[in-house]
């Protein structure tokens, strides 16, 4: 058992981590055409809504929520202090996993069943939701039978986590967890090292930038006020023009 | 003032006789791929019709291009608030069938097929699925079909008109119509750019083409509802949005655009424009009524020397600015005002103007009382109820104008946003040219009358001379005008876009690969 931990528990997070820097970088560097959340709301544009949607938020709210709990882990546990607030924070994050499961069950529907979508769809994209299913699926169980999670994800798996990223990897307080959890942390490693060999990678490109860039972009190819410019050096600008 | 320079176009409508060849030429060059069949970045519609995708004026569907209200301009459908809230899902997004299920033909099995009692048939099969499909539409499904339910009855132009306005509109054996040929227009104000979220389209600042960069879009499609004319399409297959890019390698090479060049009623006009970007701003914000005043304001007059100095101090290049002068687009647009922007009412300044049609609509539609004919007709054929009579004499020129077949008020709806002077204006000047051209040529018209009606047209006879030559003598020098794009100094990012034709995108140096 010492050694399947050992190879899970530290191993496969290593693994999944440099393949997911290395693979990321590559393929935004190199292959910037691939990059696309590959959207098949043209092919098929009313049942998307029911799967899109609720999975997208589901994923985003967990997502950061696992992110803070691992970055802030006292804060956390700090919040949780008063029961009121940990029901509330409990309860917010079973109803986006419910979310996300759905929307994930309604998208696998989708797209098996509408006809045009067979020739936007890949191996990899059956693989993609296989394991996001399987891994909501795991977090609610989790979340529902082993109380209360946001508190003992704080003070277990973020020291782990943490351990991890400071190379000086720790699992003694997660070898004795249930062998659910074990999954839902190898299933997250798992997705992670997919990520650049799936349309996941959409999620690295988020349109961040849109939120404060002006509306209009206008591009040269050089800049012509200074080409015109006589003080410029030729040598350094030749001029472009004329 | 902020001088840059723009190629822009002008189509005039009167010569277009509807024949396709640019959507041919351009589907060739630019949009045979998979994912991109159903693409027709040049398409020619029939008005009064729908159009493609099906209704695309109408914004209460499509959500498209600015609004203003209170007092502030903003994207109608998408937008930064709204672009990123509904970026995992686009409520106004339009679909494949809003355009066309994209099919072809199993020709091989007109060969293939064992020996039988039925000729062999070639099955239409979807481009999609392969699978065989009943065909529901196509790019141009509505072709000559004005005056039918279906099409020209559900044209959004049509709001506006009574019932009485579109019945005799539609009267004359039902087949009033003209042609409207439509590529991107390259707008000084694009909404596809303002509402991209990842900032991959952008405007070129040397000529104004607007271009999607398709190693930056990452298919938020947002592009495609903030296009109020429809013209950036969603590529189903590479995931990424494509468009008209005004065949910018064929320009580079001093080409006229493959729709242009192939033309066949030589109704296409292209040329280098200067204007001053610091104006629009102010443009875009204006009240509708003079939104088209204030666009044609942004354009600036070539010859006077202010703007040729300030234009130079911006780095446009000398060669550029001897082509404006020589551009037949300022000609059209601002020495003669002929031509209107396509629904300036969307505030995205395109810069392709239109000669709005003057034959389709001189002619006049009368009551007359058919009843004696009725009867005679009654026992030998059948019944015979048409009381309108077709009437193509003109006792004075100008009094036929408010009762013409194609109702000023659907002009200005498609072409001058709702000024119905502003078409009137024009058509006058178009007519005045054939006078004065009747007068110098045929010689019936008496000097008087024809100087008469150019004093009212508002031109002189030069330019009567000079809009008659550009319009019906030019010649392909005289049609494109291309300023040299410099690129000899440039970095060379093209390969010959032969070499990779078939290929996904376009001349693009790596082998494209559809993302996992």
């Amino acid at each position: 058992m010492n050694m399947l931990d050992n190879f899970f528990l530290i191993a496969l997070p290593y693994i999944a981590i440099a393949v997911f820097l290395v693979g990321s970088i590559y393929r935004y560097t190199y292959k910037g055409f691939q990059l696309s959340s590959l959207s098949s709301q043209f092919l098929e544009g009313r049942k998307l809504f029911y799967g899109s949607v609720p999975f997208h938020w589901g994923v985003l709210f967990l997502f950061v929520g696992h992110l803070i709990a691992f970055l802030f882990p006292k804060s956390i546990l700090a919040w949780n202090s008063q029961p009121v607030r940990l029901m509330i924070l409990e309860i917010t994050a079973f109803v986006f996993g419910i979310s996300m499961f759905i929307g994930l069950i309604n998208l696998l529907i989708r797209r098996y069943t509408t006809p045009r979508l067979k020739f936007v769809t890949n191996k990899m994209d059956l693989v993609v939701y296989l394991l996001l299913i399987t891994q909501t699926f795991l977090g609610l169980w989790i979340a529902y039978n082993f109380r209360w999670g946001s508190s003992w994800f704080s003070s277990l798996l973020a020291p782990y986590l943490n351990s991890i990223f400071v190379f000086q990897p720790d699992t003694a307080a997660i070898v004795p967890l249930p062998w659910t959890v074990k999954l839902h942390i190898i299933g997250a490693f798992t997705i992670i090292g997919l990520i650049p060999f799936s349309r996941m990678i959409h999620f690295l490109v988020p349109p961040i930038n849109y939120i404060w860039r002006p509306f209009q972009q206008v591009t040269w190819y050089w800049n012509k006020r200074k080409v015109r410019n006589p003080n410029t050096l030729w040598s350094l600008h030749r001029p472009k023009n004329n | 003032m902020d001088v840059r320079s723009q190629i822009s176009m002008v189509f005039h409508l009167d010569k277009c006789i509807g024949c396709h060849t640019c959507s041919i030429a351009c589907k060739n060059i630019w949009t045979d791929r998979k994912g991109a069949e159903y693409m027709w970045w040049n398409n020619v519609e029939t008005k009064p019709g729908t159009g493609y995708p099906t209704k695309w004026e109408d914004q209460s569907i499509y959500k498209g291009g600015w609004q203003k209200d209170n007092g502030k301009v903003t994207l109608k459908g998408a937008g930064k608030r709204r672009g990123l809230t509904n970026i995992f899902y686009n409520p106004n997004l339009p679909v494949i069938d809003d355009y066309y299920e994209p099919f072809t033909f199993k020709y091989l099995d007109l060969i293939e097929a064992p020996e039988g009692n039925d000729q062999p048939t070639a099955r239409p099969v979807s481009l999609i699925t392969g699978e065989p499909i009943d065909i529901k539409m196509g790019p141009n499904w509505d072709d000559d079909l004005s005056g039918t339910p279906d099409y020209a009855r559900n044209d959004p132009n049509l709001k506006n008109l009574s019932a009485a306005e579109q019945e005799v509109m539609f009267q004359l054996e039902r087949m009033a119509f003209f042609y409207l040929p439509r590529i991107c227009n390259h707008c000084l104000n694009p909404a596809c750019v303002a509402s991209c979220p990842s900032g991959a389209i952008y405007k070129r600042g040397e000529d104004g083409v607007v271009l999607i960069n398709q190693e930056v879009c990452r298919a938020w499609r947002m592009c495609v509802t903030a296009c109020p004319y429809k013209k950036s399409y969603y590529n189903w297959h590479t995931g990424k949005s494509e468009k008209c890019i005004l065949c910018f390698p064929r320009i580079e090479a001093g080409l006229a655009p493959a729709c242009m060049h192939s033309c066949v009623g030589r109704i296409r006009y292209l040329g280098v424009l200067l204007y001053d970007a610091s104006k629009i701003e102010a443009a875009i914000n204006d009240d509708t009524d003079s939104l088209i005043d204030r666009h044609l304001d942004i354009i600036l007059d070539p010859f006077d020397p202010k703007v040729i100095r300030a234009a130079k101090m911006n780095g446009v290049a000398d060669s550029t600015i001897h082509a404006a002068q020589f551009s037949p687009v300022y000609k059209y647009v601002k020495q003669w005002k002929l031509a209107l922007p396509l629904h300036a009412e969307f505030r995205t300044l395109p810069m392709l103007f239109y000669v709005p049609p003057l034959l389709p609509v001189m002619a006049t539609v009368k009551q007359v009382d058919n009843s004696a004919q009725s009867e005679k007709m009654n026992p030998i054929a059948k019944y015979w109820d048409d009381n309108w009579l077709y009437d193509t004499s003109t006792k004075d020129l100008w009094g036929t104008l408010d009762q013409v077949r194609f109702p000023l008020k659907y002009l200005a709806s498609l072409l001058s946003a709702g000024d119905e002077e502003l078409i009137k204006d024009k058509w006058k000047k178009l007519m005045a040219v054939r006078i004065h051209r009747r007068r110098v040529t045929v010689g019936d018209i008496s000097n008087e009358k024809a100087d008469e009606v150019l004093q009212e047209a508002g031109i002189t006879a030069e330019m009567a001379d000079g809009i008659f030559y550009l319009t019906a003598l030019a010649k392909f020098e005289d049609r494109f005008v291309i300023p040299p794009a410099h690129r000899e100094q440039a970095i060379e990012m093209m390969d010959f876009t032969g070499d990779t034709k078939g290929e996904v995108g376009f001349g693009i140096k790596s082998k494209l690969r559809r993302g996992l």
